[in-house]
């Protein structure tokens, strides 16, 4: 019961639920919330029935595009996000991973030109047999989304 | 971006493929064409590498045009600290056309996004090397008269070894079946075979090459490379774990060929050269007619 609290307590904006614990760092990081000038509440380890410990992030009066949020799918792909106005959730957004990731993740070939050279990393992202693979767009190298590397 | 550039072979698709083979086929016919006269081709070669440098520059001086370029990085501005792309930038201002070979992964298809003019990849790391492959398979339907249902034996270093990568990807079009021949530290990556597993091409692998490609049409050599290992003590353990010697033809089946793409070092006994199932250094030829074919495709030149 206090935990809806704590959510419908955000009048207008983003909240993003279920960012396993070891995650919610990451989420801050590529969504750049360092530098945000909003309103934000960041709580972790809270106990989770699905997950065990969990993040959760709420943002004031700000709406994160798609491309954005698809990000997360990346590290979190089960996390939830909803969007508030005036206390009531009015899209519950899901998570879908882009086609292309741009800039956010490193490529773990240390040969790569863009681990030498200032060039921004770009992978493309392949299903295969229900693995989901990244494939650097430029050395070619795969590596699986759990193991990627995110900067 | 210049959408003519050649980054990697599969860039090309089969008919694209068979065309620049057809290409080159009327280019060994009568190689001195003056197709690209009053052209200016840039051969950058940030990593030294003889063979591939001097085949493409006699490919475009036979066709008429003029290079520019240099042969090491360390007489380039790219010791001063140039970027890549400034280096292309500024080249592309002379240029109407650059062959790059660069020690980075991945430089050739950036090279190619950020500049004017077409780029043909001469080898970026351990990535991709097209023209390589392209001359690989001319010389496979040269000696066997098609591309179809062949059994290709792939030997060596094939965890680094770009040029089997390549060959995998291109043959892929043509049913092939594989036998990969290579020690356990040196075995090919799970995403080749995972590639050969979802185009349905047969393969198998095995440690030792004695008797293992007696039923081979193309005996693929290749060269265990120093400089691809970042462990030396893993590179000492493997460097000479396979020697072909002629007397281990003797079964082999009358229209095999040995391709390697060279240099080769202890690989293949110096014996072998005599025999005639020995194509290195046609193969090493073809190169030089392969690369008229791809300039003149990239340059939109007939």
């Amino acid at each position: 019961m206090e935990k809806e609290l704590k959510v419908a307590a955000l009048r207008n904006g983003t909240v993003i639920d279920h960012i396993p614990a070891d995650k919610l760092y990451k989420v801050v990081s590529i969504l750049h919330l360092n530098e945000c000038a909003q309103q934000i509440t960041i709580g972790n380890n809270l106990d989770s029935a699905k997950i065990g410990k969990k993040g959760i992030i709420k943002i004031s009066d700000r709406v994160f595009a798609q491309v954005e949020t698809n990000k997360i799918a990346l590290i979190a792909p089960n996390a939830k996000i909803n969007i508030i106005r005036d206390f009531v959730v009015v899209e519950k957004r899901a998570l879908c991973l882009p086609k292309d990731i741009h800039e956010i993740v490193q490529c773990a070939n240390p040969n790569c030109i863009t681990n030498n050279q200032p060039v921004k990393t770009h992978f493309h992202v392949v299903t295969l047999g229900g693995e989901v693979i990244l494939k650097c767009h430029y050395c070619e190298r795969e590596v699986k989304r759990e193991d990627a590397k995110i900067k | 971006m210049s959408n003519n550039s050649l980054v990697s072979i599969s860039d090309y698709s089969k008919e694209e493929i068979l065309a620049i083979l057809d290409s080159a086929a009327e280019f060994e016919a009568n190689p001195n064409r003056k197709t690209l006269d009053g052209r200016v081709i840039a051969t950058l070669f940030f990593e030294p590498s003889t063979r591939t440098r001097l085949s493409f520059e006699t490919a475009v001086i036979r066709l008429g045009g003029s290079i520019i370029g240099f042969s090491d990085a360390a007489t380039s501005s790219s010791s001063k600290g140039e970027t890549l792309n400034d280096t292309i930038h500024m080249v592309s201002c002379y240029a109407d056309a650059i062959v790059m070979r660069h020690p980075l992964d991945g430089a050739a298809r950036y090279a190619a996004e950020v500049s004017p003019v077409p780029i043909i990849n001469a080898g970026d790391g351990s990535n991709q090397h097209p023209s390589q492959t392209l001359l690989d398979l001319y010389s496979i339907l040269k000696t066997q008269g098609t591309l179809e249902n062949l059994t290709i034996c792939l030997v060596g270093d094939l965890k680094y070894g770009r040029t089997v990568h390549s060959l995998i990807m291109a043959m892929s079009h043509f049913h092939p079946t594989f036998k990969f021949i290579a020690p356990d530290e040196l075995k090919m990556p799970d995403e080749y075979k995972v590639f050969c597993q979802k185009n349905n091409i047969p393969f198998t692998e095995v440690n030792e090459l004695t008797e293992n490609f007696n039923d081979a049409d193309i005996l693929y050599m290749t060269r265990v490379q120093k400089e691809r290992f970042l462990d030396l003590m893993e590179y000492e353990r493997v460097k000479n774990v396979y020697t072909l010697k002629n007397f281990m033809l003797v079964n082999s089946k009358p229209n095999l060929r040995i391709l390697h793409p060279l240099p080769r070092v202890n690989e293949i006994d110096p014996d072998v050269d005599s025999n005639e199932k020995a194509y290195y250094f046609r193969q090493a030829q073809n190169g030089l007619y392969v690369r008229q074919a791809i300039v003149s495709k990239v340059l939109d030149q007939k």
